[in-house]
């Protein structure tokens, strides 16, 4: 396969037969496409690791300082950094555990199962996916607010508990990947229901869940108008939304917000580098299907 | 509900079953549906109270005046007339489209050419992909703060165009300063994982393609053009579809970086960084004029459904014009209309 695509891509798109400046050229662009993806994050370390009065230095200091470990500090010192930290990780972990379990059960129940109105309740899924979630930010927050939850970690974790993209993935790959006669093994020996959703189904779902897990994931923490919005007790606020705060209250301390903002996207860069290469395949894989 | 499956199919169904269940056992009949149905259910409950409600509550609360904690007040749909006549909201829906466009058409362009490039290169693939993604992945308010120093007057921007003796630009404070300084966010930001979309799509062009523009002397540029793109028709199609219902949502863009420059975030000097959702935002949490808010998030709807058909007929149903249809159509169609 790999073979395969080296002779399609080089010879197919006339670009290799154009002799070794070419592909340099190739290189060259490609590379440049890394730099720049890239040179916010280490302008970011750049800043983290300076003083205020470096930052606003001409010439622009472009090497790191040695001050990252002061500025950090600083942070902890003047927000309750691991106070939103957590209530940001327990969100990302309880919700992506809960969009994990229920789509997963949905889309076995959705593949391998008929019951009334099936075809009907999987079309509504699909509108509902349609429908932007701006234009029910005052209701749900009234809603919210009415339920008690405003302010609450419930708040940013129930509403999406369920998701229709989750469900319609995994029902895709549900079809694909769980043969019904592993299925009827197990109902001659007299499984049910949740019993082969949990120890036939779950087990075999566990490539479509790394994916889905860790797209829920990046989305529950990157989330910023939605916790701004709900979470109206300033003391208790997600990563995002204390670090849109440090930004306003202390920003003439350039250093010390640019240290919040990479403590801010370190937890995350790590879980992402962790599941990169599944993550990647199947985020490619899952836009071709739709 | 019940009625639209006739119990004839569903028994006739379960004849074809490898495994009969017995009609006279205890578990058959209708309370086999039971299991499948409780295991749909929880999403169907949320989005009855979290998604369908709101929606439904939004239409009513658009008809109102309400401040959120006093009466509501029926006013009909004055507050969609006060919408129509609000300077404001307009400026916002232009802001909105001026940044969309700025972003997106570069975007989807240099994401089409990135992909192109990245098929040619089997070498560091892996890596590549890493790397172009990482952008995509990181919080947006943390890299807003990173622009927002990049493009101060006094920051990384204007020195590199100071340095090679060019006149610094109001970055965050002129006109279409501030929505350059959005849309390169915006682009930085997709450029990776639109590239990575379209590059899944060029891996599935059957390779005699390839070799059929090769052996007819196509250069590089015909066979991204004349080969490529006319394939990847769904896989831009998507694409775009996404990139307008994401460009029309800006928020968090222009919300963090004046934040802290402007009294309640009214989008930079001269609003020129409002954006539909900012102004929502800021009218029904700022000022707690839901009912204006939710109006305003029945007119961002009815734009986002509109530009979304008009997305599906330009990209897909391009059939009139086949040696150029996709993208490439697309964006020949509005260079001549722009430089018409």
């Amino acid at each position: 396969m790999a073979a395969d695509h080296r002779t399609t891509g080089t010879a197919g798109l006339a670009i290799g037969s154009g002799g070794r400046l070419s592909r340099i050229c190739v290189r060259a662009v490609l590379l440049l496409g890394v730099l720049i993806s890239l040179f916010p994050f280490y302008w970011l370390v750049v800043m983290a690791s300076g003083t205020t009065q470096d930052i606003y230095s001409y010439p622009p200091e472009l090497v790191p300082g040695p001050h990252l470990l002061d500025n950090m500090g600083r942070v902890l010192d003047t927000i309750d950094f691991f106070g939103s930290l957590f209530n940001t990780v327990v969100v990302s972990v309880v919700g992506t555990a809960l969009v994990l379990f229920f789509d997963s059960l949905a889309a076995f129940a959705f593949a391998k199962y008929e019951f009334p109105a099936k075809k009907f309740l999987f079309g509504m899924l699909l509108v509902t996916y349609m429908i932007p979630a701006q234009l029910s930010l005052v209701p749900q927050f009234v809603t919210i607010a009415e339920f008690g939850w405003a302010g609450s970690l419930k708040a940013l974790i129930i509403p999406g508990a369920a998701n229709a993209f989750g469900i319609f993935w995994m029902r895709q790959y549900a079809q694909n990947s769980l043969p019904d006669e592993l299925l009827d093994a197990g109902r001659i020996d007299g499984a049910g229901f949740f019993r082969l959703y949990w120890q036939v189904a779950l087990p075999l779902f566990r490539p479509a869940l790394a994916f889905l897990g860790i797209f829920t994931f990046i989305g529950l923490w990157n989330d910023y108008i939605w916790p701004l919005v709900v979470m109206i007790d300033p003391e208790k606020v997600t990563l995002q939304v204390a670090l849109a705060n440090l930004n306003v209250l202390y920003n003439a301390d350039y250093a010390l917000v640019m240290a919040g903002a990479l403590m801010s996207v370190i937890p995350l860069i790590v879980v992402f580098l962790f599941g990169a290469r599944h993550f990647l395949r199947d985020l490619a894989a899952g836009a071709m299907k739709m | 509900m019940a009625t639209v499956l006739d119990p004839a199919g569903a028994s006739a169904a379960d004849e074809r079953r490898p495994v009969r269940r017995s009609e006279s056992a205890p578990p058959g009949g209708r309370r086999r549906f039971l299991p499948p149905l409780l295991a749909i259910s929880p999403f169907y409950v949320l989005f009855a109270v979290f998604g369908a409600f709101p929606v439904v509550f939004s239409m009513y609360l658009s008809f109102q005046d309400w401040d959120g904690i006093g009466d509501m007040r029926f006013v009909g749909l004055k507050q969609y007339g006060w919408l129509l006549q609000d300077t404001v909201f307009w400026h916002a829906v232009l802001n909105t489209f001026e940044i969309w466009f700025l972003s997106t058409v570069p975007m989807l362009f240099l994401a089409l050419v990135l992909a192109f490039l990245l098929h040619s290169q089997v070498r560091f693939a892996g890596a590549y992909r890493v790397a172009y993604f990482i952008p995509n992945v990181t919080s947006m308010v943390a890299m807003t703060i990173v622009f927002g120093s990049v493009f101060a007057q006094a920051g990384l921007a204007n020195a590199l165009l100071r340095a090679v003796g060019l006149d610094g630009i109001g970055w965050l404070s002129s006109e279409w300063g501030i929505k350059s300084s959005v849309s390169v966010m915006i682009i930085w930001r997709w450029v990776g994982y639109n590239a990575l979309i379209f590059l899944a799509g060029i891996q599935a062009i059957p390779t005699e393609h390839f070799e059929a523009a090769r052996v007819d002397g196509a250069n590089s540029r015909q066979t991204l053009f004349r080969v490529v793109v006319p394939q990847l028709r769904p896989v831009v199609l998507f694409a775009a579809v996404t990139s307008t219902i994401n460009g029309l949502q800006i928020f968090t863009e222009s919300q963090v970086l004046f934040q802290s420059t402007d009294v309640g975030t009214t989008g930079g000097p001269g609003q020129e960084g409002m954006t539909i959702v900012l102004y929502l935002w800021q009218k029904a949490f700022k000022e707690h004029q839901f009912g204006y808010g939710a109006a305003m998030g029945w007119l961002l709807f009815a734009i986002i459904a509109v530009f979304t058909i008009i997305n599906w007929r330009l990209v897909s149903g391009s059939d009139r014009d086949d040696r150029r249809p996709g993208i490439a159509g697309l964006l020949r169609r509005k260079g001549a209309r722009d430089g018409r």
